[in-house]
């Protein structure tokens, strides 16, 4: 897990206040899940924090499906975060 | 199989409904529902739509093989625009095809509550002096609209 090179992938408000569109990580040891992730990421700075200051509300995709906070992130390839969608 | 396109230019709803009931003699009831971009303050230019590549596909496909689950269709099409789109303008199209009413009716309701809640897209308000707005807020409505449908007929939830 330690070695696990991860692309991180941002859109909408989340991308604006992180500044960039997407971007490669390796998670520490103990991030399992995508709600370990969002509080691993909350702390990489003050954009980051801005982003994910409402932890709640972010939706995140693997590997471009949809997911819960709870789902395990071993084996992703893509995680994409992003605000509740408004398309239609 | 529902034909899915996301695209950044426009759409043509009557000819995607002749394209999907073009030499069949078994569709009874064709429904077309066109998802249109508008400005009800009369302060926005345009409606900048993020989306996801790929995934947008993906989902939307996901979204169409559960109403084809539910529902007996004989087709669908399903187009989302992207990009830079002002008030008047399409956004959206959603066309189902059944033998009777009842499911082309049903499936695309189905369709677009899924679509709002699921697809991954994001609106951004572009203003009349050319600045950016907010993004649009997603609405509780629309999830309720989607709750609905857990349970229903055909529902696997």
């Amino acid at each position: 897990m330690s070695d696990q090179k991860l692309k991180l992938s941002y859109f909408a408000w989340v991308r604006e206040r992180i500044g960039r569109a997407s971007e490669e990580v390796v998670p520490p040891q103990g991030v399992r899940t995508v709600g370990d992730l969002i509080g691993w990421l909350g702390e990489r700075g003050e954009e980051y924090a801005y982003a994910f200051e409402r932890p709640a509300i972010i939706r995140a995709a693997i590997d471009r499906v949809h997911v819960k906070h709870e789902t395990p992130i071993a084996n992703a390839r893509e995680i994409a975060f992003f605000p509740p969608m408004t398309g239609g | 199989m529902a034909t899915v396109r996301i695209q950044h230019e426009d759409f043509d709803a009557a000819a995607e409904a002749a394209l999907l009931t073009r030499g069949r003699t078994d569709a009874g009831a064709v429904v077309t529902f066109t998802g249109l971009c508008r400005d009800e303050k009369g302060t926005l230019t345009a409606l900048e739509l993020e989306h996801y590549p790929g995934m947008a596909e993906d989902e939307i496909a996901r979204v169409a093989a559960e109403a084809e689950h539910r529902w007996p269709l004989l087709g669908a099409t399903i187009i989302h625009r992207y990009g830079r789109i002002r008030p008047g303008e399409n956004i959206v199209l959603v066309v189902t095809m059944s033998s009777h009413r009842q499911a082309a009716f049903a499936a695309a309701d189905f369709l677009m509550d899924y679509l709002k809640t699921r697809a991954p897209f994001w609106k951004k308000e572009i203003r009349a002096d050319g600045s950016e707005g907010q993004w649009v807020e997603a609405k509780d409505a629309d999830d309720k609209a989607m709750e609905r449908w857990k349970g229903a007929v055909g529902s696997r939830d």
